[in-house]
């Protein structure tokens, strides 16, 4: 397979700039990462660990096979979102192995408003599910939480993706045969008392534990009955008077053992379809932090995709399909961790000849069963009377109906703009992949920031001037600035992924592992066949 | 027809036999049990044959099956090492009746040495010095303790039959006498059948000094000079060496003659051991003599530059001794510590089980190491045997040097499975009391022997254990699957430096190790000690402001052994265990079912270990037996036999023990 060769100059000042910018965006996710991994604060853990329970970070890692990878997703759930502070989301997800089984990890975060769900900690352990059912991870619920958040509870409960979903999941998955454990390490009350009983096995802790569907205090005003926790939901009661639990754990250590058992005793190990596996793996022949310096600071500027390609997979080896058509969008196929995988990147703004290309490649793909990875920097379709009579949106009408048909596993990096129908031709969220990371220099909006400051002046302009009414030029400037501002705002990575529009933020360095990781991860759900909808031609 | 030797022994001692015989050009024939099948010493041997089954008492010390391998194989000569045949008048007698030469004395004097107290007689009668003693028949409690005070405490108590230790007891007051007395009498009479005793005068801080002789059918006697054994334990040696510190050659000439004068009054044939106390005012006094080859002749070879199993043959031969008295002399220093398969930090219980791939320096001149293991292979220590691996034992130009060389000799040591002593004789030899040569058969008693670790010998061992644990757990997981990304054990993590956190116990103590991995070419440096390190095949080359230190270390699922200079480190990799879950229980037993009381196994008061059958019921036409839930004991039995008892009766209260 050839072999992209490298043609940056590490020691050009541009390269240097860019990665001194890259390397400061970089530092500050990992700040603003580290800031939400210590969940709700010293004082909390402190009171946490006084009950005798592990922290959440250090019950995830106890489940864990040790020393293997942890793909963590939303990390940055709920950042900025509430007045509140809610670290995380109030919860961690994420896939790891568990006896050797990728296993994806629902685990509260009781030190953070006593695990209560917020409405985007729902949404987060929603987007959890949704990976580990299209995926056929096994599942493992960490439970210590409250509940629905109360306060909220019109954004938390009723509609059709609120908290009863998380049931729905679990037994539609359980149906599926997708395992579904729970270990109760706090309270499970009302609502939350059906995570550990709608499980397929559960686990809970002495003197921590406890499910009941109405907590002592509700108890007593319902029907004048004093009563404990623990012996109303305690493990002795659950495991053996009530059933509701299966395994009795004398702590959390236990407990996290017990779970690891539970899943040691699964049947059904992964079976990747040999054809996907090229049976090796080569790094790439260059170093993952050269992105840094390949980047440019604006996202107008153009570089060349394959930079970054060559420093994602195997060997950095890349065949490329119709190399000289439709240049913008290139296209080829590479290998990933070694497995096989077709790579559709843009390098430019898309034409009818690159939509079509990209069409064609996905077919192909698909056809032979490739997973397809986009690598995402597009501001959108091109514009102009020629285009619209060449029919560009036929011909991306066409790249969108093929992304959204594909049934290989999907998976979209943000690199820079998102912009328009250009996400959605490049698999956007609303296209299903199964797992999508965004680069801390991306931008995401239905149209550029500049762009739509201009559309929105010259509208309102000619609004105001239609009705007689100046608009000063300072006036119309802090308009224009406004909206751009706002756009910045809203099109942030920040502001998309504590919005879970995204899987997380990732250091463009790490993309090959997490990418590998989250490949791998798909491989245990058999790779379906696709079936298109009609193609406008 | 050449001379044919059967060795009736195993071990090392077995394979330093043949070893000699080989060279002499003699024919040699093993023997083994069942246990010993791919033994060194049935490779070594030319010959060897089966006789019977793993334990002693069905092979090695089976007269008749050994006989009868000399008979099959047409060997003329029985070697009975130690132990075992050795010191058996009867074998000896059966070998002479054969027309087998035993290599060893006659069976007349190993019956003169046998008996404790009818060998002190001889020894006194000879003119040998004795301990001032009581070997009478009278055995009453009134003339034992008659005889003790007249000897004055403090005293000796020792078995007349006995012999390494066993039932022997220092009695330092009268008042102590008839319960020791009771104790000594009962372990004698478990040990060697026979509760005789006899009393001898205790000395304080007396060493235990023996000599070395050697006579030859025709009345030539020599001696090969002392070794010093005093430091024991449990009155079993540990550490030999040759020549005693401290003893001058009028002393040396003075023992050496006594002890060839405890020979020739036995008119002994062979190899001997004349063991003597030496009390810190030179006097000595005859303890006993050893009618074999001892342990520990490997020092006595390396100062005399002799091979006594080749003495051994020569007057097993008829020939006369090969040297004279004059032509004798000591060369340097000889000190040999015994490696045995025990962990001293449990009283010395034997470390029974498998070891793997062991490691022993390289022998070299001044070097040796007498063992029936080779470096670089598996086997197991079995409960059948004496659990010593090993003897080794360094030469130098004098005594500190000797010793230095034995103790880096020592530290060499890996034997992966096994606990053994090896830190625990180096401690010794790094003992100042011991370098000062301040010996006494007390010394163990007198000295506190530590092996405890410095923290930074600590700190490397964990940084070693868990670099080492990680590339186990890392070669597994990519053994089963060797291109996923989730099989690298690599503590990767997204948006934060990789990390891999590891919980190590060394005994009940928990350490946590955290590795950051530097680079993806396996390197690691240890959080918070400055330390890095990666592997190297076994061993975990760890980095320290530029100092390389290369360690081995041996992984066997959780287990971690790392060999550290000052000895071997057991680790474990803690991971929280799933068994041992038992709901808690309120102390009572509760009938499962309805049902009718068949039988109360546990009354009242009785104390029951956690599973012990209490209560046994009949319903359904089935039995079914209560166990307790945990250890405790009986505190009321609530029901009874006959009764028909309703479920979830109470039948019995149990009170928990700690």
């Amino acid at each position: 397979m050839p072999v992209i060769e490298s043609k940056i100059d590490r020691n050009s000042e541009t390269f240097q700039s860019n990665a001194a910018a890259m390397r400061a965006l970089v530092n500050d996710l990992h700040e603003k990462v580290a800031v939400n991994a210590a969940g709700g604060g010293e004082k909390a853990v402190a009171k946490h660990v006084a009950k005798g329970k592990l922290p959440p970070r250090e019950r995830v890692r106890q489940l864990l096979d040790p020393g293997a990878p942890f793909l963590e997703l939303s990390q940055l759930a709920a950042w900025e979102a509430y007045e509140d502070f809610v670290p995380a989301g109030g919860c961690i997800t994420g896939i790891g192995r568990v006896e050797g089984r990728e296993c994806l990890i629902v685990a509260n975060d009781a030190t953070v408003k006593g695990g209560t769900y917020y409405p985007l900690s729902v949404k987060k352990h929603l987007r959890a599910q949704a990976i580990a059912a299209q995926n056929r991870l096994p599942c493992i619920y960490l439970v210590d939480s409250g509940g629905a958040n109360l306060p909220r509870q019109d954004e938390v409960f009723p509609d059709r993706e609120h908290f009863g979903r998380i049931f729905f999941n679990q037994a539609n998955m359980s149906a599926q045969g997708i395992p579904q454990i729970a270990v109760v390490m706090g309270s499970c009350t009302a609502g939350g008392a059906y995570v550990p009983a709608m499980a397929d096995e559960s686990i809970i802790v002495k003197g921590t534990g406890t499910i009941f569907l109405a907590g002592p205090p509700l108890v007593k005003a319902a029907t004048g009955e004093e009563v404990s926790a623990e012996e109303l939901g305690g493990a002795e009661v659950h495991t053996k008077v009530s059933g509701v639990a299966d395994h009795y754990a004398e702590n959390d250590a236990h407990a996290l053992a017990l779970a690891r058992r539970c899943v040691a005793n699964l049947a059904g190990a992964k079976q990747a379809p040999a054809g996907l596996l090229t049976g090796s793996v080569t790094e790439p022949l260059y170093p993952a932090e050269d992105i840094y310096g390949i980047l440019p600071q604006e996202l107008r500027q153009p570089y060349d995709v394959r930079e970054i390609i060559a420093r994602l997979v195997d060997g950095s080896a890349f065949d490329e399909f119709k190399r000289n058509y439709g240049t913008t969008l290139v296209c080829g196929f590479a290998a990933l961790h070694g497995v096989r995988i077709g790579i559709i990147a843009n390098n430019g703004i898309l034409f009818s000849e690159s939509a079509l290309k990209g069409a064609h490649f996905i077919e192909l793909c698909t056809q032979r069963g490739i997973p397809l990875l986009f690598l995402q920097n597009i501001t959108g379709f091109m514009v102009g009377k020629k285009y619209e009579a060449g029919g560009i949106a036929k011909d991306g009408a066409k790249l969108v109906t093929a992304v959204a048909c594909a049934r290989v596993p999907k998976f979209t990096v943000l690199i820079g703009g998102s912009f328009g129908a250009g996400n959605y031709g490049m698999c956007g969220r609303a296209y299903e992949p199964r797992f999508l990371f965004s680069w801390p220099n991306s931008r995401i909006s239905v149209m550029g920031g500049e762009q739509a400051a201009g559309v929105l002046t010259d509208v309102r302009s000619a609004s105001l001037a239609a009705r007689g009414n100046p608009w000063d030029d300072a006036d119309r400037e802090a308009y224009r600035a406004e909206i751009i501002s706002q756009y910045e705002h809203q099109g942030h990575p920040y502001y998309a992924t504590a919005r879970l529009w995204d899987d997380g933020v990732i250091d463009p360095a790490q993309t090959r592992s997490v990418l590998g990781l989250a490949l791998s991860a798909t491989l245990n759900a058999p790779v379906e066949s696709t079936r298109f909808g009609v193609f406008r031609m | 027809m050449k001379n044919t030797l059967l060795i009736a022994n195993r071990g090392e001692i077995a394979c330093r036999v043949i070893r000699t015989a080989r060279a002499l050009g003699w024919k040699t024939v093993a023997v083994y049990s069942d246990a010993d099948a791919r033994a060194l010493h049935v490779r070594l041997a030319d010959t060897a044959v089966r006789i019977g089954a793993a334990p002693a008492s069905e092979s090695y010390l089976r007269q008749d099956a050994v006989l009868d391998a000399a008979r099959r194989t047409g060997a003329q000569f029985i070697h009975p090492g130690y132990g075992f045949l050795a010191e058996n008048a009867a074998f000896a007698r059966a070998c002479e009746e054969n027309n087998i030469t035993f290599v060893g004395p006659t069976a007349a004097a190993i019956d003169a040495m046998g008996d404790k107290s009818a060998a002190k007689h001889r020894m006194e009668a000879a003119g040998v010095p004795c301990l001032p003693g009581y070997h009478d028949e009278d055995q009453s409690d009134a003339a034992l303790l008659t005889a003790a005070r007249q000897i004055g405490f403090p005293v000796l108590l020792k078995p007349s039959a006995g012999g390494g230790g066993k039932g022997m007891h220092i009695v330092h007051s009268e008042a102590d006498l008839p319960a020791l007395l009771e104790t000594a009498r009962r372990e004698a009479r478990g040990a060697f059948g026979d509760d005789r005793m006899l009393i001898e005068k205790y000395l304080e801080r007396a060493r235990h000094v023996e000599i070395q002789v050697f006579r030859d059918t025709h009345g030539n006697a020599v001696y090969l000079f002392e070794r010093d054994c005093s430091v024991q334990r449990r009155h079993q040696k540990i550490i030999e060496e040759a020549p005693a510190p401290g003893v001058d050659d009028a002393l040396r000439t003075r023992m050496g003659e006594a002890a060839v004068q405890a020979a020739d009054a036995i008119e002994y044939r062979g190899a001997g051991t004349v063991e003597f106390l030496l009390a810190p005012d030179h006097a000595f006094y005859f303890m006993e003599m050893n009618t074999r080859l001892q342990v520990e002749h490997p020092v006595t070879e390396m100062i005399t530059g002799q091979d006594l199993v080749a003495w051994q043959l020569a007057v097993a031969l008829g020939d006369t001794l090969p040297l004279r008295q004059e032509a004798l002399s000591i060369r340097g220093h000889a000190v040999e510590a015994r490696l045995y398969a025990e962990d001293p930090d449990r009283g010395f219980l034997p470390s029974i089980g498998a070891y793997r791939n062991v490691h022993f320096p390289d022998t070299e001149d001044g070097l040796r190491i007498d063992s029936a293991i080779l470096p670089g292979t598996a086997g197991v220590v079995s409960a059948h045997y004496d659990p010593m691996l090993a003897k080794v034992i360094a030469w130098g130009q004098d005594r500190p040097a000797a010793v230095a060389r034995l103790a880096d000799a020592l530290a060499q040591i890996q034997v992966p499975g096994i606990t053994t002593n090896a830190p625990f004789n180096q401690a010794i030899l790094q003992h100042p009391a011991f370098q000062a040569a301040d010996l006494s058969t007390r010394f163990l008693e007198d000295h506190e022997i530590s092996t405890a670790l410095s923290e930074q010998t600590l700190e490397r061992a964990l940084a070693a254990a868990a670099i080492a644990t990680v590339q186990a757990l890392s070669n597994r997981s990519l053994a089963a699957d060797p291109c996923s990304p989730w099989a690298r054990i690599e503590g990767w993590q997204l948006n934060a430096p990789a990390q891999i956190h590891l919980r190590l116990c060394r005994g009940d103590v928990v350490h946590d190790v955290r590795l950051l991995p530097s680079d993806c070419m396996g390197t690691f440096q240890v959080e918070d000690t400055g330390l890095q390190g990666h592997m190297e095949g076994e061993q975990v080359v760890l980095e320290a402001s530029g100092v390389r230190r290369a360690i081995r270390a041996c992984v066997q699922d959780a287990d971690v052994t790392v060999f550290m200079p000052e000895g071997p480190v057991h680790l474990t990799h803690w991971q929280a265990d799933a068994s041992g879950s038992h709901a808690e229980e309120d102390g009572a037993c509760h009938a499962p079912m309805s049902g009718t009381i068949v039988a109360i196994v546990a009354e009242a008061g009785t104390d029951v270990a956690r599973g012990d059958s209490l209560v046994v019921m009949e319903a359904m036409k089935m039995e079914h037996t209560l166990r307790a839930p945990a250890a405790g004991r009986v505190q009321a039995v609530l029901c009874a036999v006959g009764e028909l008892v309703q479920e979830g009766q109470t039948l019995l209260e149990l009170e928990e023990s700690e």
